[in-house]
């Protein structure tokens, strides 16, 4: 303590401190092994989900750059994680890191185009630059299977737990893969570097004046946010043994922004929260009514727009504080 | 008085277990792009059990629905491990795109569950498990037929193939190709239509300036037959010179009334069409008109034929629903369905049938799919060539 | 060859023409009201559901739904203002996208659960089917009569917004909504007008677009990407700018097709990409 205010290494402890509450959120995670053993493909899909949400919510949440085609990194996950598989070895863990790496790489190459734009140009050619993808992969039907899939590869194991109809190993694979990214995430968050992308956010023509590069930090979260959505696919592929187009497609990439949106992005937990209440939602209005329940999922977003602003959490955050 | 007793509630038992309802998990695209093609499915179920009755081998049939989304290999795959391991289903059934029934075919085969694809037109997937079978169409089935008859008695020595660029488009353009070369026939040239093609006029431009004896299309159903009907009239393609052959598809209800007269003389090679002439069918489409206001299409007819197929291979089990007794039940089954004759072939598992040649004419003032040829027990000739493998 | 070039110019043109109908509502609520609406293509759906409805079940003439496709479209669109939008005028982006992709799905389902899933199409007179002979060239009658319209309804546009009195209103509210205020102008009113009117021009496009590229209930969402790319490319409420960007879409993709049919799909995004790239603001953006 210096002069009565604290130090930013303490700021930084103080950040990285766990509430109760969270240790509370990751130990309802495995709930899932107890009380619905019969749904842990659902959860396994749930955390893929939510891993790939929170991959994006370093893109919207903190850095502020908003994307339409996060997709792309996590279809080329995917493939990787398949067509390794495919032609060389099926061993989970290795591919994944590799997987997650050539997403990464995809992502650096990227950056240096898409983080010199903002508003809806930003977003345009990051929907831009999915499509194309998508098409090259459709295209390149002789390599990825095209529309009716990559066919010939299967996982079978993930260190000696067999990947059955019962999701066991699945779930327990996707929800350690997403923990593990998400303590990486966290920390990078409540590091300088975080601060720094929350700046650039809010007010990035200010940045480099305080001596912090906007565009290479930009470059740098853009990346990681790659990885970790290529990290999602791969983890996809893996877990279900299949890959095909519309891993790349637009409506992944939409459907994980407004995932995002409906849990409160910049909240680390937001994307999360948003994957669980949504595809937990969507399983059940469409087991009841299989031909109309975009009707009932439309609702309850425009339900949480109007009563919860700034997504789930960022409305509860706010009745919480109106609360004190 | 205790063997009363024991002889009451034995009886009661087995009256119990001949009770126990037969569930069939259906997935399906109800929503998004595929939606129709999974809603006429569906109607076509529901109106053979309601021409049936709900009852075979003296249990009830009960359906329990999933929708997949439209393409969503994943999505498709977990909903048929659901339904095994959390509904217990006896048989999988449904399937209206490749991708999700290629998934779901691991889930047969791991759980040894009988499994009916009922519109999903790619050949291989009938490999992915022992346990099941075809009642729709098989691509190449259609196209290499068609190929064969265009440079034999359809009398074209050249064709220019135009398809759309994905699986069923590839397939369909190999397919095609093959009969046609095989039988004589060259082709002159080819070119790829984008999924999501709205306009048509620079293709058939194209297809203009090289004028070929005929043009071969296959695209996907919904609103592009139209779109491409009107880009034959309006670029001038006069189809007495020029034949067109398409796919079924093109000539679909929907697309016969969008393209009005520009559909003229399109000829067309397929398994079925609403307006076929004989019993079963008349009294098919009356059925359907009746219960959903609306004409049966060849989704309408993949799961009418493929309830028919599981309440025929029931009664020859008795009611048994386990993978291998049903599976050795279902081959070789042969009947009559409103499409005409078929069967499910002993060896590959898939549809055996007859393909009919049509053109577009107007009849009584409405334009139909007139079939004016046809050939028999047509077998998915890359079935035939995986067999000799 | 001069006369296929000509043949698919001219059908890029019309194509073009199409977009901009369906895209430049958006345009103009997007950057004079700064509000993402991306449910602006169900508005283009309840203008072809209404023709469809009044055409089929109605026995209308095909020329008297289109004023009704415009009014249906433009009071939905009002209602929604009134109802939904105005709340979120101060929200985030991101709310905004939520809320009107909410809508987007609501009218998916109900558009599925009232006209079925089912293809739909229309029937227009014989005159507008036919082809016209033009110096060697076939045109399609259809395709110059929605030129026409295209080109009227851009008339139209530009001189109630450069030179009617409402027009400055609604420029001055879009410049400096306090200062409009201050100075008498109802901003209100002017924001409902301007809504309904890219609403009601959705609807028109959305039924006039029946016989080019039909209509059935996922139309909200397939054909939101290309109205996107047109009101990006062209410029934030730039009538000239989706204008510019409509033509410049619908050629090079008509022309690409052509000359180069291997590049398929790519074309266009190709476009959308350089062009954006170029200039990102779109092409007559400001800011």
């Amino acid at each position: 303590m210096e002069n009565g205010r604290p130090a930013a290494s303490e700021y930084f402890q103080r950040q990285v401190r766990w509430h109760p509450l969270e240790y509370a959120v990751w130990l309802a995670a495995l709930l899932p092994f107890v009380l619905t053993p019969s749904h842990l493909s659902l959860a396994s899909q749930i955390a893929i989900t939510a891993l790939f949400a929170l991959s994006l919510d370093l893109l919207v949440g903190y850095a502020g750059l908003v994307s339409l085609g996060h997709a792309a990194f996590f279809g080329m996950g995917a493939y990787s994680a398949g067509l390794i598989a495919k032609h060389y070895w099926g061993e989970p863990l290795s591919v994944l890191l590799i997987s997650g790496i050539f997403a990464g790489v995809l992502g650096y190459a990227m950056s240096h185009v898409i983080v010199r734009f903002r508003h809806l140009a930003l977003i345009m050619l990051t929907l831009g630059f999915g499509l194309l993808l998508h098409e090259a992969a459709n295209s390149a039907s002789a390599l990825t299977g095209g529309a009716d899939g990559l066919q010939g590869f299967k996982y079978t194991s993930v260190l000696g737990f067999k990947f059955d109809m019962y999701g066991r190993a699945a779930y327990a694979y996707s929800l350690a893969v997403l923990f593990i990214c998400f303590l990486v995430t966290r920390r990078i968050i409540h590091s300088p570097f975080g601060l720094a992308l929350r700046g650039i956010r809010e007010n990035a023509l200010r940045m480099p004046a305080i001596g912090a590069p906007s565009l290479s930090h930009l470059r740098k979260a853009y990346t990681l946010a790659a990885v970790v959505a290529g990290v999602a696919g791969a983890l996809l592929t893996q877990t279900t043994s299949t890959v095909s187009l519309e891993v790349l497609s637009f409506g992944r990439s939409a459907d994980v922004l407004v995932i995002l949106i409906l849990g409160g992005a910049g909240r680390l937990y937001g994307g999360l929260l948003g994957a669980v209440i949504y595809m937990v939602a969507r399983d059940q209005f469409s087991g009841i009514n299989p031909q109309y329940w975009y009707f009932w999922i439309g609702l309850l977003l425009v339900a949480v727009v109007m009563f919860l602003p700034n997504g789930i959490l960022g409305g509860l955050s706010a009745l919480y504080k109106k609360t004190q | 008085m205790k063997k009363l007793v024991l002889a009451v509630s034995l009886a009661a038992a087995s009256t119990a277990f001949a009770q126990a309802p037969i569930k069939i998990g259906l997935v399906l695209s109800s929503s998004g792009q595929f939606a129709d093609p999974g809603a006429q499915l569906d109607n076509g179920i529901k109106t053979y059990m309601k021409m049936h009755g709900d009852t075979v081998a003296g249990r009830k049939i009960e359906l329990i629905r999933r929708d997949t989304g439209g393409i969503a290999p994943d999505v498709a795959k977990r909903l048929s491990q659901e339904l095994v391991v959390r509904d217990n289903v006896d048989i999988l059934a449904g399937y209206v795109l490749t991708p999700n029934a290629m998934a779901s075919g691991d889930v047969s085969a791991e759980a040894k569950k009988f499994m009916v694809v009922m519109n999903a037109a790619t050949s291989v997937i009938i490999t992915k498990s022992p346990y099941m079978i075809r009642t729709s169409v098989v691509l190449p089935q259609v196209m290499e037929t068609f190929g064969t008859w265009a440079a034999t008695k359809g009398g074209v020595k050249q064709v220019y193939t135009m398809v759309t660029d994905y699986g069923p488009g590839h397939d369909s353009e190999r397919a095609f190709q093959t009969g046609f070369k095989n039988a004589g026939g060259s082709i002159v040239g080819s070119v790829r239509f984008p999924v999501a093609n709205p306009d048509f006029a620079a293709f058939v431009q194209r297809a203009k300036d090289i004028g070929p004896e005929s043009i071969f299309i296959f695209i996907p159903g919904g609103a592009q037959p139209a779109a491409l009907g009107k880009a034959f009239a309006e670029r001038g393609i006069d189809k007495k010179k020029t034949k067109v052959l398409g796919s079924g598809e093109t000539t679909a209800e929907a697309a016969l009334k969008a393209m009005g007269d520009n559909a003229l003389d399109i000829i067309t090679g397929w398994h079925y069409d609403y307006k076929l002439d004989n019993p079963l069918n008349r009294a098919f489409v009356r059925e359907f008109n009746a219960m959903h206001g609306r004409n049966p299409d060849f989704f309408s007819i993949g799961g009418y034929d493929g309830m028919h197929a599981i309440y025929e291979t029931l009664k020859k089990t008795g009611g048994k629903t386990d993978g291998e007794t049903m599976i050795a039940a279902a081959k070789g089954l042969k009947w009559n369905s409103p499409r005409g004759p078929m069967s499910i072939d002993p060896e590959t598992r898939d549809v055996v049938q007859t393909i009919y040649i049509r053109r577009v004419q107007k009849v009584g003032g409405e334009l139909m799919n007139v079939p004016f040829d046809r050939i028999n027990e047509v077998k998915d000739p890359d079935g035939e060539r995986r067999k000799k493998k | 060859m001069l006369s296929s070039l000509a043949a698919v110019l001219f059908d890029g043109f019309a194509y073009g023409m199409l977009l901009f109908l369906l895209s430049v509502g958006l345009s103009v609520t997007l950057g004079m009201m700064n509000f993402v609406n991306l449910a602006h293509c169900s508005f283009a759906m309840v203008g072809g559901y209404t023709t469809v409805m009044l055409m089929n079940k109605l026995g209308w003439p095909f020329f008297a739904t289109l004023p009704m496709a415009f009014v249906t479209a433009a009071v939905i669109a009002v209602v929604l203002e009134r109802v939904l939008y105005r709340r979120l005028y101060r929200a985030t982006d991101l709310d905004q996208c939520l809320l009107t992709i909410g809508i987007v799905f609501i009218s998916v389902a109900a558009f599925a659960w009232f006209f079925t899933t089912e293809q739909q199409s229309t029937r227009i007179p014989e005159y507008l089917r036919a082809t016209l002979q033009f110096m060697g060239v076939n045109f399609a009658v259809y395709r110059v009569f929605l030129v026409v319209v295209s080109l009227a309804v851009t008339g139209v546009l530009i001189y109630s917004l450069e030179y009617t009195r409402f027009g400055a209103q609604v420029r001055a509210a879009v410049d400096n909504q306090r200062m409009a205020r201050g100075l008498g102008i109802n901003v209100d009113r002017a924001f409902m007008i301007t809504f309904a009117l890219g609403g009601g021009l959705a609807g028109l496009g959305g039924a006039l677009a029946i016989e080019i590229i039909g209509l059935d209930p996922s139309f909200a969402l397939t054909y939101l990407v290309y109205v996107l790319i047109v009101v990006a490319v062209g410029g934030l409420g730039s009538i000239g700018g989706s204008f510019a960007a409509a033509v410049v879409l619908g050629i090079s993709d008509m022309a690409g097709k052509y000359y180069f049919p291997w590049l398929g799909a790519f074309l266009i995004y190709l476009v959308m990409v350089g062009l954006l790239m170029w200039r990102p603001v779109g092409l007559f953006g400001k800011r």
